[in-house]
């Protein structure tokens, strides 16, 4: 059986006059990959940044594994230790070393034993073939793997659910790949995960559902079964077949 | 013939404009001593969301700005202790001036160095469940204080240089000391205020100029 990990109700979000998210309900199980997909603009990063904090909202509620999140910033201090997120631009701290930027959370927020994270962060670089770069400075290392760093950073700190906002989009294509196929990983061991990108075949390869945005709204939540292969909707069609081709 | 350079080794002339040197440094070491901590205090105050702190902050560094440091040093030293019957020795005036003239500087430094930091590494650290205090400790600090290094020594450079204004309250710091000697010979050696004035000329330069040095090599670093 399923357990509701987070759950959304009639979320408004508004930058001054224009209404940037529009009535939004969902919820998330756990063990369960949510894939955000839509156009530029529809409110996908917004959305995922309102679900860690970063942004306020006007309106509806956010109850995260049952408590409603009243939007206070002590609070998500709390929250955000169990509600990672990853983000588009890596932003590895450039002053400290791969080591330090995995420790510092862990260590200074969550308290725990420095050797004990040191020794889980060495076998999670290790597993993604990073372990000879612990000392290695962000600057140091390519796109890819500063954004396997950051996944790693997140990880780290044995969060419940995990954000990634279009974790590949500034990334050389080259290095998508390394990237793309560690959170497959991560899908695999059934890590709750809350995915926005434009990457469709791997959006098909990790979502359990699909959430469609447009102009602020969600207009399907589907499971991914049935948004790729029973997919009905003129319109997202024709978005899926703009991005592929 | 008497040549004009010896008058700075006639007696303890050299000694005094060495000792009238150090009273200037001492008070300019003392505030900024204090001026930097009180101003990075101050400017770490001013990156907070409410404005009535930016708008007060803001009012006491454009009044420090504004209002000639010559000024400030007469209204406390004069009026005050004749209005309010509060007699303050020149030092401890000077020192109490300068201190809130450096924070003033120091807090607008600290502030716009705060600032530089992306956006994006703050909220990286956010992410990370960072409290108020950690964000500063790990992100603003760290990365944002490199920025601040050249105005900071910039600042020590005018503040140095600006010692040079308490002679007008009295205080015997090496311009005034220069200016005792000057009435001294003023009769015998016509040439003195060259010999003492150039000295001073060089005093000032060998204290300020390897600061300005270093401020250049820290905004090359920067920059590079």
């Amino acid at each position: 059986m399923s357990k509701k990990i987070l759950e959304v109700k009639h979320l408004q979000k508004c930058f001054g006059e224009k209404e940037i998210l529009k009535n939004v309900s969902f919820s998330i199980q756990e063990g369960e990959v949510l894939v955000l997909l839509g156009p530029s603009g529809s409110g996908k990063s917004t959305l995922l940044r309102t679900l860690n904090g970063l942004e306020s909202i006007q309106k509806g509620e956010i109850y995260f594994q049952g408590e409603l999140l009243k939007g206070e910033e002590k609070q998500w201090q709390a929250i955000r230790q169990k509600i990672a997120m990853v983000f588009q631009n890596y932003e590895l701290f450039p002053n400290l070393t791969v080591m330090e930027n995995l420790l510092l959370s862990p260590t200074k927020v969550q308290k725990r034993e420095k050797t004990t994270v040191e020794k889980q962060a060495k076998v999670l670089l290790e597993r993604i073939g990073l372990g000879e770069k612990l000392k290695s400075y962000p600057r140091e290392l390519s796109g890819g793997q500063k954004q396997r760093v950051a996944i790693v950073r997140a990880l780290v700190m044995e969060p419940t659910m995990i954000l990634f906002d279009e974790v590949t989009a500034s990334l050389d294509p080259e290095m998508v790949r390394e990237v793309l196929e560690m959170i497959q990983d991560l899908a695999k061991e059934r890590k709750t995960m809350m995915v926005v990108t434009h990457e469709i075949d791997f959006a098909r390869r990790v979502a359990d559902r699909v959430i469609f945005m447009e102009e602020g709204e969600i207009i399907s939540d589907y499971t991914a079964q049935e948004f790729f292969e029973e997919q009905k909707n003129e319109r997202i069609t024709r978005f899926l077949n703009s991005l592929t081709h | 013939m008497y040549l004009g350079i010896s008058i700075l080794w006639d007696g303890n002339n050299l000694g005094r404009l060495l000792l009238g040197l150090w009273e200037a440094i001492k008070i300019a070491g003392v505030s900024l001593g204090f001026g930097i901590i009180l101003g990075t205090f101050f400017g770490v105050i001013r990156t907070f969301p409410s404005s009535l702190i930016r708008i007060i902050f803001r009012i006491y560094l454009e009044i420090f700005r504004i209002i000639p440091l010559l000024v400030l040093l007469y209204v406390f030293y004069y009026i005050l202790p004749e209005n309010f019957n509060i007699d303050l020795p020149n030092q401890l005036v000077s020192v109490l001036v300068f201190i809130l003239w450096i924070s003033a500087e120091m807090s607008e430094i600290i502030r716009s160095s705060l600032m530089s930091v992306s956006k994006h590494q703050i909220e990286s650290g956010k992410a990370l469940g960072f409290n108020r205090l950690q964000l500063y400790q790990y992100v603003y600090f760290p990365q944002g204080i490199k920025s601040a290094i050249p105005s900071m020594i910039n600042l020590v450079t005018r503040v140095i240089k600006t010692t040079s204004l308490l002679m007008m309250i009295g205080v015997t710091e090496v311009i005034r000391v220069g200016q005792q000697m000057i009435e001294h010979y003023a009769v015998t050696i016509s040439t003195a205020p060259l010999w003492i004035y150039g000295f001073i000329f060089m005093l000032y330069f060998i204290v300020c100029f390897p600061l300005n040095m270093a401020a250049k090599f820290w905004e090359r670093r920067i920059g590079g």
